[in-house]
């Protein structure tokens, strides 16, 4: 047997948990601002897995680590304001729309990825961020380098928490975004562009679910691989609804979800029992069902979520 | 802008529309080609030469077509009933796995006898396993989209754990796969000296059956009702809960019988690899169909095109051959605005 | 009155494909002055208040406020111009709080911080002046219809506006909230605001304004001083002829065919929908349920329909055994239902009009064999449903959503009739059709009445339930008044019950 307590106080521990909700934080953001909006976006998959390549990608042929984030943005954006188009625009049905865009994005990316480098056999290599240590803070004992020792992408996630909320409760811009997410009627009434508005929140929220992605290429590893977002960004949708759609609590989700999944990975090192891997695997995959059979009773869904809103059809 | 309902269909548009889609995915995709240095008009010759060039050509292009029409039709029911079963990969395995079970030894049975047993093994698997989202969705209301999506990780993982533990056959020099189907199990060959096999018929014939019961049966007549507004049909006295369950282990069967034609007829055992995403393009080839069980038939045979000719196109190219994934993916989003535009008119003001 | 319109509306003009919908429509509106437009459903009313806002750009014509025209398409200019609009349906957010529902679009989109306090502080203080108390922190969803309402007026409010619209506001109220609203309103005028009051509800137009404006079929027919004229003249002059009266001769009832006996329903948190009501309905006889809409009247529709069933008490048909009603139990009982709800609940717009003419009896052995549908029978069937009751169509494969609205609940009235029910719901069965499509639905269910059916007519309209109902029950509250013979009952009692303001002995001392 090994000891529980042993595990979970050291400090590696708490920085695994931090790195592991990392992407987490950044996808359930950028997909709860746009059900926010009432736009579901299934692309999240997607546009995950494009952002973490589109970053390193950047790096490897020579550019920052910073311009990678940036342009992982940019790319992820892009993509959102397609999904914007056919489902805002157009009233597409956001489900069928959010899937083709997982699936235009991932397989673009592989394509780009295999054509940009059509020889190689072990995936190649950056150098990726280096932790930073808050002064002070990083050289308190054990909760020092657990705590305050991260990637600056980690510090980035939860700068973005903090944004958020006060974006979405605490400004005119925030408030419109809620309004269109409720009743796009009663906001259009008072003079609101929902399509514009609408629009912008999938696009910035993209945005943030690509630097999710490339959280993993850039900080959590230092390559990209094929499948390496494997079902984060349905994790996501999962966590969305699990947060209530609130900002703080999908902080709090992430980092609940990270905990089990850096606990699994210990338990699973260190164990002895006969339990085959794969179940470990699973876990993350059951925990966000189960997260949403529990919560999904009281989910109080943005009322307009899915629901196209068309001018003059009223 | 804004979109203007049109107030009759025109039937020439609502043919010509997805035909236009598909020209429209292949005219946009041309920029990755010309990215690649090579000739548009070349790369697309060779794909359709590829695909339908020879004798071999074709079968190989209808055997891929065949596991593609059961997941379409997965899809399309599904659909229809406004059920997102988005999990027809994981239920494709499920297929397959409970034909593993019973027809690698398990029963000695004549072929007549044990390849309709495993037909319906299979479809009981896939049904069963969309019914735990479904039975969610209709008595917990928890969205099913993100459930059967998960449950496709889930049980890939699970066929991960068989295929390295308890299933792992000795005799497979240390590769990943099961024992093989016995003989009396494996599905007949169509043609000589092709992989061809009888899983196009069931496919066809699974078409065919679900076109006739959406159209002609009452419980079509309630997929469809539940579908289109799900208060009215409440309202009519449909029993929507139960509309739905069907729903589901008719699309979960059939995906699971894709599982299953593919293993009984193309492989001959189970690998990790049995599915390269067909579960996902299903949803592609019941788009492109409109939902229709037997426009399924034709999206499945071009999508089927599109990947073989890839193949053969990306290497003589020297092209990634993902430029069919994506294809398939640009043709599902230009099929959905297609389809949109023959219902709407865009007017700018 | 001052000499400088407020709103001047010049020659408007608007086509939709082949209609006029609006057909060179001038009116003029001054400050300190309530102008009721009256007209019934598609006379335009909708279409030029569209137009006036800029959610429609006008074919022809001009828009001006204060002197000032109006640019095309714009409805921000509108509202900076002082225009303000009180919807029909709120368009209110329920998550949000009344503050939030008032201030959004009111600021800068860029700026960095809401300014919430002096925007709490204004709306405290309009609320003070002209009575519309409210707690600006209360989320809307608490709040009753009467109080969305005064949000709705304060947000117009908030914006300065000078010009106030206001689309059928009295639909949604008890008599007391409609008393309320128009003190706030005549407060208003005496501040010298302008405001446009659109019903088509003749009494209330006598009541509060000071000019009439009458649209019939686009164009404006009669303008005349509320003083000049009388209900009987804007009525006609809206309809364009005399309106017959439905046909309606004494019938002895008969037996009893439906009973409710102490059925309650409770909603979410356990508050009663429906509390302990008892309703008896008879052979050849119109039972009417009136009541303001949220009284508990779609539940006790929904009830009927098997859409839920009761938490507590006995429903019957023809002294039967308790009902536990499911949609299928409700149908093979021979109820007809007619719904408010056409296109939500009582069609389906994706599915041909054939489809939803069998809905409800799509297993009967008629229309079904062996689990496969009998068309040519259906077919049959539908053909001469349609010849019958008269439904304009473009043949039996059309989709229903392509129907208007007449149309649509000719089709419900001829599903239902067809299967000669004992027993009919009738939940508001003439809301938003014309008169000559009104005129047709009552004339149908008197018919059904002499045939010796029961029908149990929920609506909101007093004039209806007054010329139909041979007694009436009040529903206030989720509590159902004793029946009172129509014949000698008054429209001031009626109106005084149906706000809670006289009930039946019985019911004070529960």
């Amino acid at each position: 047997m090994f000891d529980f307590a042993d595990m979970i106080l050291t400090a590696g521990f708490w920085a695994a948990t931090l790195r592991m909700a990392t992407p987490l934080i950044f996808g359930t953001l950028g997909e709860l601002i746009c059900e926010r909006s009432g736009v579901l976006n299934l692309g999240i998959e997607g546009i995950m897995t494009i952002g973490s390549m589109a970053g390193w990608m950047w790096v490897f042929q020579g550019g920052s680590l910073w311009g990678g984030v940036l342009f992982a943005a940019l790319v992820g954006a892009l993509f959102g304001l397609l999904h914007s188009v056919l489902t805002v625009y157009l009233g597409l049905s956001q489900h069928v729309s959010g899937l083709g865009i997982t699936m235009l994005t991932s397989s673009l990316c592989y394509f780009v990825f295999r054509m940009l480098l059509p020889d190689v056999t072990t995936p190649p290599k950056i150098t990726p961020f280096a932790s930073w240590g808050i002064p002070g803070l990083a050289k308190l004992p054990v909760v020092g380098e657990a705590l305050f020792v991260q990637s600056p992408l980690t510090w980035l996630a939860l700068l973005v928490v903090v944004l958020v909320s006060y974006l979405l409760y605490r400004t005119p811009l925030g408030l419109a975004v809620r309004m269109v997410g409720e009743n796009p009627l009663a906001a259009e009434a008072q003079g609101i562009n929902v399509h514009l508005i609408r629009t912008g929140a999938v696009v910035a929220g993209s945005a943030l679910m690509a630097v999710g992605g490339t959280f993993l290429t850039l900080s959590a590893f230092d390559a990209f691989y094929i499948g390496m977002v494997n079902g984060r960004g349905w994790i996501c949708i999962a966590l969305v609804v699990f947060a209530s759609w609130q900002p703080a609590k999908a902080l709090l989700g992430a980092l609940l979800f990270a905990i089990f999944d850096a606990l699994q990975m210990r338990v699973q090192q260190q164990a002895t029992t006969a339990i085959p891997y794969q179940f470990y695997l699973m876990a993350p995959y059951v925990m966000s069902i189960l997260a949403l059979i529990i919560m999904s009773r009281r989910a109080a869904y943005p009322k307009a979520l899915l629901i196209p809103f068309r001018r003059g059809e009223r | 802008m804004y979109l203007e309902p049109r107030t009759k269909i025109s039937l020439p548009l609502a043919v010509c529309a997805p035909l236009a889609a598909v020209v429209a995915a292949m005219a946009l995709c041309s920029v990755l080609i010309l990215w690649a240095d090579s000739s548009v008009v070349d790369a697309y010759l060779l794909l359709f030469k590829g695909a339908l060039g020879s004798r071999f050509a074709i079968s190989e292009t209808l055997t891929r077509a065949t596991p593609l029409i059961l997941t379409g039709l997965a899809a399309a029911v599904a659909f229809r009933a406004k059920l997102w079963n988005i999990g027809a990969e994981g239920q494709f395995y499920a297929g397959a796995c409970a034909a593993t079970l019973l027809g690698t030894g398990a029963l000695d049975w004549p072929p007549y006898l044990l390849i309709p047993t495993l037909l319906l093994a299979g479809a009981l698997a896939g049904g069963l396993l969309l019914l735990v989202p479904t039975l969610l969705k209709t008595h917990l209301k928890v969205d099913e989209v993100v459930t059967t999506l998960l449950l496709n990780f889930i049980v890939l993982l699970f066929v991960n754990y068989l295929l390295f533990g308890p299933w792992k056959d000795p005799m497979a020099m240390g590769w990943p796969q099961a024992a093989p189907i016995v003989d009396n199990g494996l599905l007949a060959p169509l043609l000589a000296k092709t992989r061809l096999h009888a899983g196009l018929l069931i496919s066809l014939l699974a078409a065919v059956g679900t076109w006739a019961l959406m159209r002609f049966s009452i419980w079509g007549y309630e997929i469809r009702a539940v579908g289109a507004n799900q208060k009215a049909a409440d309202f009519f006295g449909i029993p929507v809960n139960r509309t739905v369950i069907r729903t589901a282990l008719l699309s979960g069967g059939l995906a699971g019988i894709a599982g299953v034609c593919e293993l009984c007829g193309l492989k001959g055992y189970l690998t990790l690899d049995l599915s390269p995403g067909f579960g996902y393009t299903g949803i592609v080839v019941a788009m492109l169909a409109g939902l229709n069980p037997l426009g399924v038939v034709l999206s499945a045979f071009f999508i089927a095109v599109v990947y073989n000719g890839a193949d053969s196109m990306s290497r003589a190219l020297g092209v990634s051959n993902y430029i069919a994934d994506v294809i398939t993916a640009t043709a599902l989003i230009t099929v959905l605005v297609s389809m949109l535009l023959t219902r709407y008119r865009i007017r700018w003001k | 009155m001052a000499d400088q319109p407020a709103l001047h509306l010049n020659r408007i003009s608007k086509t939709f494909g082949t209609l006029l919908a609006n057909d060179a429509i001038s009116l003029t509106l001054y400050p300190g002055e309530v102008l009721a437009l009256l007209g019934e459903n598609g006379a335009g009313k909708t279409t030029l208040m569209n137009i006036l806002f800029g959610h429609y750009q006008a074919d022809q014509g001009s828009v001006s406020v204060f002197g000032k025209e109006l640019p095309a398409g714009k409805p921000r200019a509108a509202i900076a111009a002082g225009v303000g609009m009180v919807h029909q349906h709120f368009t209110l957010a329920d998550n949000l709080t009344v503050l939030d529902n008032i201030i959004l679009g009111t600021e800068s989109l860029w700026r960095g911080r809401s300014k919430t306090r002096p925007a709490e502080a204004k709306i405290r203080n309009l609320a003070m002046e002209y009575g519309l108390a409210v707690d600006p922190h209360a989320k809307v969803r608490n709040l009753s219809v009467g109080e969305r309402q005064r949000v709705e007026i304060l947000k117009a409010l908030y914006r300065d506006a000078r010009i106030l619209i206001m689309d059928e506001p009295t639909a949604v109220l008890t008599p007391p909230e409609v008393d309320s609203l128009f003190a706030t309103l005549r407060k208003l005028i005496e501040r010298g605001l302008a405001i446009i009051f659109i019903s088509h509800k003749l009494r209330e137009v006598m009541a509060i304004s000071d000019r009439v404006t009458v649209l019939r079929h686009g164009k404006v027919v009669k303008e005349v001083h509320t003083a000049q004229t009388s209900r009987e003249e804007l009525a006609e002059a809206m309809v364009g002829r005399t309106i017959p009266k439905p046909k309606r001769t004494e019938l002895e009832p008969g037996t009893p065919l439906l009973r409710f006996s102490g059925v309650t329903v409770n909603g979410p948190d356990d508050k009663r929908l429906l509390n302990d009501i008892n309703l008896e309905l008879r052979q050849r006889e119109i039972l009417g349920i009136a009541g303001v809409s949220g009284n508990g009247q779609s539940q006790l529709a929904e009830l009927l329909c098997g859409l839920i069933m009761q938490d507590k008490g006995r429903i019957s048909c023809q002294d039967g055994p308790n009902l536990k009603p499911t949609p299928a139990l409700m149908i093979n009982q021979g109820i007809g239902r007619i719904v408010e709800d056409r296109n939500g609940t009582g069609l389906i717009g994706d599915m041909t009009i054939n489809e939803n003419l069998c809905a409800e009896h799509y297993r009967d052995p008629e229309f079904a064999r062996f689990g496969l549908r009998r068309f040519s029978r259906m077919r049959a069937r539908s053909t001469e449903l349609i010849r019958s009751f008269d439904v304009r169509c473009q043949g039996l494969n059309a989709p229903v959503r392509q129907l208007s609205g007449g149309n649509m609940q000719k089709l419900i009235l001829a599903r239902v009739l067809a299967q000669q029910p004992n027993i009919i719901l009738a939940q508001q069965p003439t809301w938003g059709l014309d008169v000559g499509a009104a005129a047709y639905v009552h004339d149908q269910l008197l018919a059904a009445r002499q045939r010796g059916a029961g029908i149990l007519l929920i609506s909101e309209d007093l004039d209806e339930l007054l010329q139909l109902s041979d007694r009436i029950q009040v529903l206030y509250h989720g509590h159902l008044s004793q029946a009172l013979p129509t014949a000698g009952l008054s429209l001031q009692e009626l109106g005084l019950r149906m706000s809670g303001q006289l009930s039946d002995p019985a019911v004070q001392a529960a």
